[in-house]
C-alpha cells in the first residue's frame, strides 16, 4: 500500500514536537515497533530543529515535511527555504556546530544517520535545505 | 515549564522534563544553572523518570552542565533512564561522560560517599 502526507508549519520551536508527533502518527499505519517509531521521531526532531535554528536562524519562515510510504519503506523529507548549508560534508561531522553559544551538541546529522537507514542532504546557500531520510520498517522480527 | 528539584545529602536531584528538545532547552539550562548556583552541592543527579523523549538538544544541555559542574570539582550522574533515553546516551557517547546510576544509589542518597 502507498500513502502520502504533507505538513507545512511556521518555523517556531513549539512546532518541533508537533512535527515529530504528526509524523509518528502517520507512520503508525505501518504498525512499526515502538523503537522504530521513536527512531523516526528523533530524526524528524533533529531535521526540523536544524531548519528552525540554522535554516531560518530563529527568524520567520516555513518548514515543509512530507512523508510517504510504499509497503514497509518510509521516507521523510524536511524542506526549508532558509540560508542553506555552505559545506554539507562539514555540517555532517559529529560535534561540528556553527552555534556553540547555544550549546548545540553538533549531533543532529549523526542522530539522523544513526536512527534512519539513509540520509541525504541537498542544500544551496540562500535557497534552502532539503533533508531526505529513509527507513524500512519491520526489518527486525518481534521475537528478537 | 516548572522544574522540580530536590536537595539532600549534598546532592542536587533535577527532575528532567517529559520531552527534552530545542524548544525547552534554553529554559531548562537556565533553570538548572540557577539551582546549581544557589544550592552549593557537589553531586548533580539528573533524574529521567518522567522523560519519554530526548534529542540532541538535550545532549547539548547535559554536556554544558557537566562541563560547568566539573570545573567546580563536582560529579554528575543520571538515573531512571528508560530504554529510549538510554539509547540516546549510548549513541551520543554521553554515557562515557555521565555515569548511569542505579536505583539503590539514588535511594540511598550516598553516591558522594558521605
Amino acid at each position: 500500500m502507498e500513502n502520502r502526507m504533507r505538513l507545512e508549519f511556521d518555523a517556531v520551536s513549539v512546532n518541533e514536537s508537533f512535527a515529530r508527533v504528526a509524523v509518528s502518527a502517520f507512520f503508525a499505519q505501518l504498525n512499526p515497533t515502538v523503537d522504530e517509531i521513536e527512531d523516526v521521531k528523533t530524526a524528524v526532531s533533529e531535521a526540523v530543529t536544524n531548519s528552525i535554528i540554522h535554516g531560518y536562524g530563529e527568524k520567520e519562515g516555513t518548514v515543509v515535511v512530507t512523508c510517504t510510504y510504499h509497503d514497509k519503506d518510509s521516507e521523510v523529507v524536511v524542506i526549508d527555504e532558509g540560508v542553506g548549508i555552505a559545506d554539507i560534508e562539514k555540517s555532517m561531522e559529529p560535534f561540528f556546530t556553527t552555534k556553540p553559544e547555544l550549546e548545540r551538541s553538533g549531533m543532529g546529522f549523526a542522530f539522523m544517520e544513526a536512527f534512519m537507514d539513509e540520509v541525504s542532504v541537498e542544500s544551496e546557500p540562500l535557497k534552502g535545505t532539503k533533508v531526505t531520510m529513509k527507513k524500512r520498517f519491520g526489518e527486525r522480527k518481534l521475537e528478537e | 515549564m516548572r522544574q522540580s528539584y530536590q536537595c539532600k545529602n549534598g546532592q542536587l536531584i533535577v527532575e528532567m522534563p517529559k520531552e527534552i528538545d530545542h524548544h525547552c532547552a534554553k529554559e531548562l539550562r537556565e533553570d538548572i544553572d540557577r539551582m546549581i548556583e544557589i544550592s552549593h552541592v557537589r553531586v548533580l543527579v539528573f533524574d529521567f523518570s518522567q522523560t519519554e523523549f530526548m534529542d540532541s538538544s538535550g545532549i547539548g544541555v547535559l554536556i554544558g552542565r557537566c562541563r560547568n559542574f566539573g570545573y567546580s570539582g563536582g560529579s554528575v550522574q543520571a538515573v531512571h533512564l528508560n530504554d529510549r533515553v538510554k539509547k540516546i546516551f549510548m549513541v551520543s557517547g554521553l554515557s562515557k561522560l555521565i555515569p548511569i546510576g542505579t536505583e539503590q544509589e539514588r535511594a540511598g542518597g550516598r553516591v558522594d560517599g558521605e
